[in-house]
């Protein structure tokens, strides 16, 4: 094992109009060939700056400050441009977070390949086709030799990411750089690409850096794991050690934020970090983390601590390491979540029967000319819920599976092509216009990107105000009143009224964004995805204050989530949409168990656990979601399913099985069957 | 269109006073007024800091402040304010008082009808703002609600209406405003005096009919993109009016999309009035319409008086020159502060 790359007290700024902004102080790390090193961190904490500096690959307004680099022996801060450009070609490949963006769009996507690696190799082009292809199988595209002649936008995400991989591979480079490069794909496409790279990577010799802010890729991927922060390195430690006994309060806060898998908000509240990443252009003296620390003392604000070895291998930056190991760096305990009485035989709020929406389809030349009418999308298809008083309902699915069409229909932002809505026993016909200002004030929304669900021109307050005038018709003067209790409720301090959005951090936003839905004291509110645009150590107290104010208010909730921890965690009952059908509903409890749909099952292997002693292999789904224009027949998932029985699962839709009042799983195999094929496999 | 997305920008900021509605905040216990006042200077401060920051923007703003002082005080500078009737010794040069370095009494010269061109140029600034400025500013106004409330309904009202105005710009702009200047002054040939006395006010009429299209697609745009935006949809979900969501969602946000728009509007303003003037459908004769100067004194007495044409002629240069690198300098501190 040859060392790769070395660095050494490496800082990094960036150029803010006169100033330089130090976005990497003092990183050092080591990289040997064949081992895989994540770099963990949330937005901002200088993950994907460390990458690109060990690439020394940095954009026009950032520079390195100091410190020393070096790629097998050879000092890179020496090198000139030409010299960078030969290695870049050569020897170090990165793989970019979003591939669709990388990939050039006008250039099909075997010659982009080839090209790479003319530049990597000078193999001539004939030759150089034939590499490509083999390169194409072997991370997994179906049909290489097809694939070669499509241009990047003709290949689902899954895929470019795919092409994106094989770009860098078939170049055979000994350092491989992979930035995020699963966040954007859905989990069940994630687990695939993980395991292809799992299986490629290991082996061929390179050095891996794996930057990502998902604790549980990194649990299931890596060796090693560098924690950073704030643009410090927090805590590095082989990835075992760091999951079991973390050494520093930051990885510690980070991992017990995560709603574990069956957690439920009926035994205990998440853990939080409380407060904000700091900002980079006032910081101050002590420990980057000691404002969030629930173990900061004096000593903490005034000195930096230094990264010190704490045991062979695993070195930390913390004074008190020591005692992050005892109880009382948990933080007080959890208190479960004070629930609202869910009576079984509540009054429904919501109920849905059949409910469909179709997107027509404009008819293009070649369906004139064959005298064809082109098949809607069929975005949600049949879908029969109910939600009673105070429950929460949780939708999940993968994207493209009609979870956030189905919430705009009940909230009247998209009008449904067929079957009935029902709110609070009364038949909703009609779109928002013709619902009557008490309906309008029962029913509310958080949206998925509080980026966008503020205006950027209202302050809070003038945010607040507005549903408490309009909806709940208080004056000016009781609305500010009753906006000032809302920010409190979410624990913002009264002087945040005044603030506008862009002084607000993302979880902030989302808070106000809550606090927004709440004012006009909804029965229902419908939350689309309202935490997967938020970091991991934000994440939890937003979870924690939407399930507190849910249950304050007695609303129901329709809570869409892509994430299967999350929806466990909040959700009473949960629905597993593919294709705008629902395929199982089920108690949370009851989800996590056997017998439960294939593709709930498959959905379920895919979150890569945040612990490495966990590996879940043995179902994945391999091809992407099909269109929603052209449904397979039979049943939907039989194209993908794991399970798929045969010729009838292609033929016939399957029934609806009862296991439960309310609940149920569409599927062809019966319930003790399917109990008996999961049990046996897990 | 980088100054539509993300958060906020210098100049969305410095446009935030227009639509604060927090005064009577001021008898809480927490205060707002004096935060969002000094937030709106300070977001000025910086859009204005963005925009001097190039030497060419300064130079634009420069150039365009000048000529706007002339249009204000033109009458008190012009030494001769009546220049457009009172004839002086016909053609003389243009001269300066070199030993007490002042301007002689005709520093441009006089034109073929010794009128002082000095004065004609100082006192044709003011027209051109009222013609040029105004009518931009009406197309802005009326062409911004046209084009939010077609992009935020959207439909068959759309559908038609972007159909006209795609027919529109498909025509020449100085085509299609003489045309219209030959309309309204067909209208009622008998009221001649009248006619004239109005020549400006149809000249603004004609600019600000002609922009408004052009200012409906670009605002039209910006709420297409806009109305995507969740805080639009809870709007919806709470029930508000299509007019508060225009004006008061949307509106805000395309603001800054606006006053570049209007920015380049006014600079081809300028020259649609000039050339009106120069082929005579502008102001009639004695005004002291820069266009117009220039067709009175070219042909054959361009040998005699080249002065009386090239002054006029450098005004609607510079002014030109300068609306541009200003729009240009606001385009940049718009973008920068959006990026």
């Amino acid at each position: 094992m040859t060392q790769l790359l070395e660095a050494r007290g490496l800082g990094v700024s960036y150029r803010l109009g006169r100033r330089w902004l130090p976005a990497l102080r003092e990183f050092n790390l080591r990289l040997d060939s064949g081992q895989i090193i994540g770099i963990v961190g949330e937005s901002g904490s200088g993950k994907s700056t460390a990458a690109l500096a060990l690439m020394r690959y940095l954009s026009a307004n950032g520079r390195i400050d100091g410190g020393e680099l070096r790629f097998l022996g050879e000092d890179m801060l020496a090198m000139g441009a030409a010299d960078l450009r030969r290695l870049w070609a050569r020897r170090i490949k990165l793989v970019p977070q979003n591939a669709g963006a990388a990939l050039n769009p006008s250039i099909r996507v075997g010659p982009q390949v080839a090209e790479a690696l003319k530049a990597a190799k000078g193999i001539a082009s004939a030759k150089a086709s034939q590499q490509v292809i083999a390169g194409f199988s072997d991370v997994n595209l179906v049909d290489p030799q097809q694939v070669v002649e499509r241009y990047p936008h003709e290949l689902s995400g899954g895929m470019q990411q795919r092409v994106a991989i094989a770009m860098a591979l078939i170049c055979q480079p000994s350092l491989l750089v992979l930035d995020e490069p699963t966040t954007g794909l859905d989990v069940t496409t994630e687990a695939v690409i993980l395991d292809l790279l799992r299986a490629l990577i290991v082996g061929r010799g390179a050095g891996v850096l794996y930057i990502t802010h998902n604790l549980g890729v990194v649990a299931q991927l890596c060796q090693r794991v560098v924690v950073l922060y704030a643009g410090e390195i927090m805590e590095e430690a082989p990835v075992a050690q760091l999951f079991a006994s973390p050494r520093h309060p930051y990885t510690l806060g980070l991992l017990s934020s995560l709603p574990k898998p069956g957690q439920r908000k009926a035994q205990s509240r998440l853990q939080t970090i409380h407060g904000n990443p700091p900002d980079l252009r006032s910081m101050g003296q002590g420990c980057v983390f000691a404002e969030r620390c629930p173990l900061a003392i004096e000593m903490c604000r005034t000195q930096k601590p230094p990264l010190e070895e704490v045991e062979p291998g695993r070195l930390t930056r913390c004074f008190r390491w020591a005692d992050v190991a005892f109880p009382a760096a948990r933080g007080a305990p959890m208190q479960a979540v004070a629930l609202a009485n869910v009576d079984e035989a509540g009054q429904v709020v919501m109920r849905t029967e059949q409910l469909a929406r179709h997107f027509p389809v404009p008819r293009d030349l070649d369906d004139m000319l064959r005298g064809r009418k082109p098949q809607p999308i069929r975005a949600v298809d049949g879908v029969s819920l109910r939600l009673r008083q105070g429950q929460t309902l949780g939708l999940v699915g993968e994207s493209g599976s009609g979870k956030t069409t189905l919430a705009r229909i009940v909230i009247g932002l998209e009008a449904r092509s067929g079957g009935r809505l029902e709110l609070f026993g009364a038949d909703i016909q009609g779109g928002l216009r013709a619902r009557r200002h008490d309906l309008l004030s029962q029913v509310q929304m958080v949206f998925q990107n509080p980026q966008n669900s503020l205006n950027p021109y209202r302050s809070v307050r003038q945010t607040l105000r507005r549903p408490l005038v309009k909806l709940r018709g208080l004056s000016t003067q009781a609305a500010d009143d009753q906006a000032r209790q809302l920010l409190e409720a979410v624990n913002l301090r009264a002087d945040y009224a005044d603030r506008y959005p862009d002084e607000l951090s993302g979880g902030e936003k989302q808070r106000v964004a809550i606090a927004r839905a709440f004012a006009a004291q909804p029965s229902l509110v419908i939350c689309d995805e309202p935490v997967s645009a938020l970091d991991v150590s934000v994440q939890s107290a937003v979870l924690n204050l939407l399930a507190d104010l849910q249950a304050e208010h007695g609303s129901a909730c329709l809570f869409i989530s892509h994430n299967l921890s999350v929806v466990g965690y909040l959700a009473d009952v949960i629905a597993v949409m593919y294709l705008g059908q629902i395929v199982e509903i089920a108690s949370a409890d009851a989800l996590f168990r056997a017998p439960s749909h294939p593709y709930t099952e498959a959905l379920l292997a895919a979150i890569p656990a945040p612990d490495p002693s966990q590996r879940n292999e043995r179902i994945r789904l391999a091809d992407d979601l099909p269109s929603a224009q052209n449904l397979p027949g039979g049943c939907r998932f039989h194209t993908r399913c794991p399970r798929n029985i045969g010729e009838i699962c292609a033929r016939e839709a399957p029934p609806w099985r009862e296991t439960g009042p309310g609940q149920g799983i569409r599927c062809h195999i019966p319930l003790d069957e399917l109990a008996v094929l999961q049990a046996g496999a897990s | 269109m980088m100054w539509r997305r993300g958060g906020d920008s210098p100049a969305q900021s410095s446009l935030r006073c227009t639509h604060i509605d927090s005064v009577n905040a001021v008898a809480k216990p927490y205060i707002v007024s004096e935060s969002n006042i000094s937030r709106n200077l300070a977001g000025t401060r910086r859009f204005l800091r963005a925009l001097f920051s190039r030497s060419q923007s300064t130079l634009g703003a420069a150039l365009v402040a000048f000529f706007f002082f002339l249009a204000l005080f033109g009458g008190q500078l012009a030494p001769y304010p009546k220049a457009n009737d009172q004839s002086h010794d016909a053609r003389v040069s243009p001269t300066l008082d070199i030993g007490s370095l002042q301007l002689g009494a005709h520093p441009f010269g006089t034109d073929r009808l010794g009128r002082d061109v000095y004065s004609r140029v100082i006192l044709g600034a003011s027209s051109i703002f009222r013609t040029a400025g105004l009518g931009t500013a009406i197309s802005v106004v009326l062409g911004s609600a046209l084009g939010m409330a077609m992009g935020y309904r959207g439909g068959w009202l759309d559908e038609l209406l972007g159909r006209v105005i795609d027919a529109l710009l498909a025509l020449p702009a100085l085509l299609l405003a003489l045309v219209m200047v030959g309309i309204i002054r067909n209208l009622d040939l008998a009221i001649n005096s009248w006619q004239a006395a109005l020549a400006d006010e149809v000249t603004l009429l004609v600019i600000a009919i002609l922009y408004i299209p052009v200012v409906a697609r670009v605002a039209r745009s910006a709420a297409l993109d806009i109305k995507t935006r969740e805080f639009v949809a809870a709007a919806e979900i709470r029930g508000e009016s299509s007019a508060y969501i225009i004006f008061r969602e949307i509106l805000p946000s395309a603001i800054p999309a606006l006053v570049v728009e209007a920015s380049l509007r006014f600079s081809y303003a300028i020259f649609l009035v000039a050339s009106l003037g120069f082929l005579g459908f502008g102001a009639p004769p004695p005004s002291p319409d820069w266009g117009l100067m220039v067709n009175e004194n070219r042909g054959g007495f361009y040998r005699l008086t080249p002065w009386a044409l090239e002054f006029p002629a450098l005004a609607i240069a510079l002014l030109v020159i300068g609306v541009n690198l200003m729009s240009d300098g606001i385009r940049r501190a718009v973008q920068k502060g959006g990026a």
